[in-house]
């Protein structure tokens, strides 16, 4: 056997020490108070209006960049998979490149677009068109999230309907389904794992962003993350702050479970 | 038709992923301080730029995390992945399982996460604190990318070589180093892309007077965007195409080596 358990020691360690205990130390500090007794105060502080209104609003904003990116990345995925150059990969290659840019910096190219002295502000200007207010509105949140998560689900989908098998569909075609039925019940049942991937891969980061809306919305518009992130660091209130990450990461275990069901390969599809 | 449509839809999606790019680059080249009025040619915002001590610090500190922290998850993880081939198949789905989480969850849960534990544990926030971050989710990449290639074959050509007289040592550099090399390498190479492209984790792990380029982007957009960072934006874009041309005109000449 090349195997010996002991290898895996120092791996063991690093998941105690950078997974299970941090985690716990989530769960512990979210159910105690300041004194350290135990309290349940930080877990019900979400359905505090603020806080209940800034969870409303990132569901929501989240749930329309995934259903966006999602309407945005199927088309493209199967004109990918039907392109000569999707196989070569030219295309795939130009759909990661913006990935390897900073997000940060990708998201401060919408500041400069959007901004009241932006590049698009000037344009209609230069136009004779009255200049428009559009930084600072969650509309310019949910178009920095498609923007700087559409990568993320274009590519679990192109991994699954490239793999989609030609003869499925030709015979589904032979046996006189028409063109609507075969993608309904042979190419959307078959892409269902990338699709799934692909959606926790937009959602989760949506709904806990804190930078996009702090980039986009000017620090008007909260956003759970960015209740959290003040709670961590600016009002250093950690048993708060990690109370409400708690109740957020419900949400984010709903996904991760659902990707579990749907999606066999262990997150093979993620990397 | 259809054809037409599908090329159409490629431009308009690659229109969209690309124009904010392309501004920035060309606005790096602007002569004048504002995002609407081009004013002429200059490079003074490079300039800028590499004058920027604060900037290079950051450059320095992104990378050398990022090669370290891809060393040692590489390391980590290789063995990992040896140690749990060892093991019954309920204990490694238990690591797996645990595995998976840094790769799954929020970043900002990560990232709070591993700050309760500093603080908890008085680990004072810094260099090292962020390299042990970083360690912690580019681990699971450099699992998933090993794993996959060690079969049962492996194994058993590991035995034979024994039999046949090789030492240990010897066995595993001509046996299994070879097999596993594709996946320890690209889980060293997403590791290492992880690292520098990290921010959330970076942000809550960090002290005080410490920057990767990330965190230094960050602060600056907050006070007010400076065209310097439309020069650094311009210079991440073409080291990134120039990386990934590589990559893929080895990976394609391998390829066709291979076939």
């Amino acid at each position: 056997m090349i195997a010996k358990k002991r290898f895996a020691a120092p791996f063991i360690i690093w998941i105690i020490a950078g997974t299970v205990i941090p985690l716990a130390s989530i769960a512990y500090y979210g159910f105690s108070s300041r004194d350290g007794g135990f309290t349940f105060s930080n877990i019900t502080a979400m359905f505090q209006h603020d806080h209940m209104q800034a969870l409303g609003l990132s569901l929501l904003l989240a749930v329309i960049s995934t259903i966006i990116c999602l309407l945005l990345a199927f088309p493209m995925a199967m004109v990918l998979r039907d392109s000569k150059y999707g196989k070569q990969g030219f295309l795939i290659f130009v759909i990661i490149l913006p990935m390897w840019m900073n997000f940060l910096l990708r998201t401060m190219a919408w500041q400069v677009l959007l901004e009241r002295q932006g590049v698009i502000n000037g344009l209609l200007a230069a136009a004779g068109l009255p200049r428009q207010e559009m930084m600072n509105t969650p509309g310019a949140i949910v178009l920095g999230m498609v923007y700087d998560f559409l990568p993320f689900m274009i590519l679990p989908i192109y991994n699954t309907v490239s793999k989609i098998d030609n003869h499925l569909i030709e015979a589904a075609y032979d046996l006189g389904a028409s063109k609507a039925m075969t993608f309904a019940r042979v190419v959307l049942p078959l892409s269902v794992p990338g699709i799934v991937s692909g959606i926790t891969m937009v959602f989760i980061p949506a709904l806990t962003t804190f930078v996009i809306s702090n980039m986009l919305g000017g620090g008007k518009i909260n956003l759970i993350g960015n209740i959290i992130e003040q709670e961590f660091t600016v009002n250093s209130n950690w048993y708060l702050g990690s109370g409400l990450s708690l109740v957020m990461m419900v949400f984010i275990i709903f996904s991760m479970v659902l990707l579990q069901k749907f999606d066999k390969t262990g997150g093979a599809n993620l990397i | 038709m259809k054809k037409t449509l599908g090329r159409i839809y490629v431009l308009i999606i690659l229109l969209f992923l690309y124009m904010p790019i392309l501004t920035l680059i060309v606005l790096s080249f602007n002569d004048a301080k504002s995002m609407s009025v081009w004013t002429g040619f200059s490079l003074h915002w490079y300039q800028e730029l590499f004058q920027s001590r604060l900037m290079m610090g950051a450059v320095v500190n992104t990378f050398s995390i990022a090669i370290l922290a891809a060393l040692i998850a590489t390391v980590i993880g290789t063995m990992g992945v040896l140690g749990m081939a060892a093991m019954k198949q309920r204990q490694e789905n238990v690591l797996m399982g645990l595995n998976n989480i840094p790769m799954l969850n929020a970043d900002i849960v990560t990232g709070i996460a591993l700050m309760l534990f500093f603080l908890m544990v008085r680990w004072p926030r810094g260099y090292m604190s962020i390299l042990f971050a970083h360690t912690v989710f580019c681990i699971p990449y450099v699992i998933l990318s090993v794993k996959p290639r060690l079969n049962k074959n492996t194994d058993k050509l590991f035995e034979a070589a024994l039999d046949l007289g090789a030492s240990e040592r010897y066995a595993f550099r001509k046996i299994v180093l070879p097999e596993l090399r594709p996946g320890i390498m690209s889980g060293f190479l997403l590791s290492f892309t992880m690292s520098v492209d990290d921010f959330i984790i970076t942000y809550f792990t960090r002290g005080a007077g410490i920057n990767t380029i990330s965190t230094l982007i960050y602060s600056e957009v907050k006070i007010g965007i400076r065209p310097s960072l439309f020069a650094l934006s311009t210079i991440v874009f073409v080291v990134a195409l120039v990386v990934l041309i590589t990559v893929n005109l080895r990976q394609s000449r391998q390829d066709r080596a291979a076939a």
